[in-house]
């Protein structure tokens, strides 16, 4: 028998996840409610059952949550008897280690970084599992399974480890720490079809629902959670569409798109449809040509 | 776009392309993911705007795939770059590689993980010294398929004369490699398209399949269930639940061969067999695991089994071993000396390890042995002979990637120094490998 693509996927996965579980003495795995955080934590339950997911769950909660997603998270935690730990951007903040953007498209996509390393600091953790995948953006074609990064969290993409076959090298000095892709291989195919074989429940917000947005420079973006900062003239320009969201993240950088994809098959048919990536609706990634390469070098997820 | 593929059906196939610009290799790249629609339309109209803004003639889908900021400005690939596209009978991950000499560290490492390499000629300038050594690489790191595609036809007046006397040559060499590969010499012209995605119109002499025929096609990991069965440990499952008390599950990943239920087992390195009771997934036991899936083993003695452990069967040992001979490919800046010592990473296990001398060196230029060597620099190629503090449980890489393989890690910086492929052992009498072991 040969292996299927998503039995060979799930199993260098769970492999990954074992050796991040071996090789580091207090990882943490980021959860952000979205779907690739879903599966990634989906496969971990996976690769250690019937003993519980040996490190926790870590969200950094910027305070721009979509309620739903926050409502999903924590039944999805209770559900595969994880414990989370939250790192909060608003603590950040008021603690003045942070200042808060202004104007139209002031997020606090950015200000998470700061929030994530101190996080990091605070609770020891050494290894920090992501949903990142190589076939999300250019900058992370080249990333490893195992990513190493400096004491200030930093991201040297020309000096990186090479990784050969399935030998994974999380080696470290006091005050490093790595960041570990399990799902590097994955496409945002695979990860439908595998939420879809596995029957894997996601927050509604993947689905296609009726909500008010505004049309910002051809994204589509929430108008309902009041995290996003409307300009006078956008007010009068607010529509109900019948919307859902591709990824899910920072309310105020997170773009819907138009659809009717209600069920898992009409998303698997829409994304093998699809003509825009799915970061395409990413306002974070806009914002320059190596946007994403310069906020990993800074410690960003 | 993605394809959608049928996941009870669809295979993985994973390849790599060595080759430069100059070849056509970026224009082969471009080519397959944008006839297999798996260039979305942001991505290319970002590649359009850059290409536009650096002043190139043509979209330079290069662009694609070098995403850091210094290969964008230098117009280099410096790295391995990791491309997906599908279609309906597979998917398919591209590690992209350069092909220069001081890029040979990078091909290493994209071909340890290949089940099939792409080896481009330039129809014009033939078999070269860089087909040479790209053919080296993969027959070096044991891939086993290897499509040797004669581009730029166009060029040659989409000769056939051409094409089979290219051929010939490669034929000639490629008898010598240091292992056996499978050759599937492809006539195409990846700037027109022909033979890459549809077949040509121009070479009806061709009668063979078009490039991506036979990358849906092509069967790969043959025999693997029938080899010597391996399983490295890599977690112990302890549970410590009212539900689960006495639980205590060995986690790993198949490396090859099988393991069944009631098949008796050897743990290295404690040396005592036991049998096997229960082999677990998440979702449900299993009588017999698949070769590259993750189990979770239970076996019916107590017996001390941790991580850096491995189960085998008593009918067809592991070398265990604490003196080797191994091909290694060297990837630092600083160099390798004789009696250096690195942490030795092989399959879940580390050992520490010296080395005792340098057998000998490769020629990457002329693929020559040299002898008398003490030192290796660079993407240097070669075989050394190591001596370890504890021993490992291997195979020689000719017959098992996984336990055949390791890599050295630097004990101050803790980078990843070299990749080593194991030739042989060289303990003891009962050792079948150590009577030719000082042979070269």
């Amino acid at each position: 028998m040969s292996l299927t693509h998503l039995q060979y996927l799930e199993s260098e996965a769970i492999y990954v996840l074992r050796e991040t579980a071996a090789q580091f003495q207090k990882p943490a795995l980021l959860f952000s409610g979205g779907k690739d955080s879903i599966v990634m934590a989906w496969l971990a339950r996976k690769a250690f059952y019937p003993a519980r997911i040996p490190f926790p769950l870590l969200h950094v909660d910027t305070g721009h949550n979509f309620p739903e997603a926050m409502t999903y998270r924590d039944e999805f935690v209770k559900e595969i008897r994880a414990n989370l730990v939250v790192g909060l951007v608003q603590k950040s903040i008021d603690e003045g280690r942070v200042v808060e953007e202004k104007g139209p498209n002031a997020s606090r996509n950015k200000l998470q970084t700061v929030t994530l390393l101190d996080t990091i600091e605070e609770n020891e953790f050494d290894a920090c599992l992501g949903g990142g995948r190589r076939d999300e953006e250019k900058a992370r074609a080249k990333e490893r399974f195992f990513s190493h990064r400096d004491s200030f969290g930093q991201w040297d993409p020309k000096n990186q480890r090479p990784e050969l076959w399935n030998i994974f090298n999380g080696r470290k000095h006091f005050g490093e720490h790595f960041r570990v892709f399990p799902l590097s291989n994955w496409t945002e195919m695979d990860v439908w079809q595998y939420i879809r074989q596995e029957k894997i429940p996601l927050p509604s917000l993947y689905f296609s629902h009726q909500r008010k947005v505004i049309n910002r420079h051809g994204q589509l973006l929430d108008t309902e959670t009041g995290f996003v900062n409307l300009l006078e003239e956008e007010k009068a320009k607010i529509q109900e569409m019948t919307i859902r969201f591709r990824t899910v993240g920072d309310v105020t950088c997170t773009g819907a798109v138009l659809s009717e994809a209600a069920t898992l098959d009409d998303i698997v048919a829409e994304v093998a449809a699809a003509r825009q990536t799915e970061r395409g609706t990413r306002a974070d990634d806009r914002r320059s040509e190596t946007a994403m390469e310069d906020r990993k070098k800074e410690g960003y997820f | 776009m993605d394809v959608q593929l049928n996941p009870e059906e669809s295979s993985l196939l994973r390849f790599t392309t060595a080759g430069s610009v100059d070849d056509g290799k970026s224009t082969l790249i471009g080519r397959l993911l944008y006839d297999c629609k798996s260039i979305f339309e942001d991505q290319l109209a970002a590649v359009e705007e850059s290409s536009k803004r650096r002043g190139d003639e043509h979209v330079n889908l290069a662009l694609l795939t070098d995403g850091l900021r210094a290969e964008r400005e230098q117009g280099i690939t410096i790295d391995v770059a990791y491309r997906y596209f599908a279609t309906p009978k597979r998917k398919f991950i591209i590690a992209d590689t350069p092909g220069h000499v001081q890029y040979t560290r990078n091909m290493v490492t994209g071909a340890s993980t290949a089940d099939l390499a792409i080896i481009l000629i330039d129809a014009r300038q033939g078999v070269v010294e860089q087909t040479r050594r790209h053919a080296f690489l993969a027959g070096l790191l044991r891939i086993q398929q290897v499509v040797l595609a004669v581009n730029k036809m166009d060029l040659v007046d989409y000769d056939q004369k051409v094409f089979d006397s290219i051929c010939a040559d490669f034929m000639r060499f490629a008898a010598d490699l240091e292992n056996p590969v499978a050759i599937m010499p492809i006539p195409m012209s990846a700037l027109n398209g022909d033979n890459v995605v549809d077949a040509s119109e121009k070479m009806s002499w061709y009668s063979g399949p078009t490039l991506l025929e036979h990358l849906e096609t092509v069967k790969v990991h043959l025999g693997e269930a029938h080899v010597e069965s391996r399983y490295p440990v890599q977690w112990v499952i302890r549970p410590m639940s009212d539900e689960h008390h006495d639980y205590r599950g060995y986690a790993g990943r198949v490396a090859s061969g099988s393991f069944k239920v009631g098949d008796e087992v050897i743990a290295y390195p404690a040396g005592l067999t036991s049998k096997i009771t229960g082999i677990h997934t998440f979702n449900g036991d299993c009588e017999e695991t698949e070769p590259a899936l993750s189990y979770s083993i239970e076996l019916a003695d107590e017996i001390d089994i941790s991580r850096g452990d491995l189960l085998a069967k008593p009918e067809n040992p592991p070398h265990v071993t604490q003196n080797l001979d191994a091909m290694i490919c060297w990837f630092s800046e600083k160099k390798m000396k004789t009696r250096g010592r690195y942490y030795l990473r092989h399959t879940t296990r580390e050992v520490r390890a010296v080395v005792q001398e340098v057998v000998y060196k490769v020629d990457i230029t002329t693929l020559d042995k040299v002898a008398e060597q003490t030192e290796f620099s660079m993407n240097d190629i070669g075989c050394i002979r190591l001596r370890l503090a504890t021993p490992i449980f291997c195979d020689a890489y000719s017959v098992n990637r996984i336990t055949g393989s390791f890599v050295l890690v630097d004990e101050q910086t803790n980078n990843t120094v070299a990749a080593g492929m194991i030739v042989r052992t060289l303990d003891g009498a009962d050792d079948p490998d150590a009577a030719g072991a000082y042979a070269i």
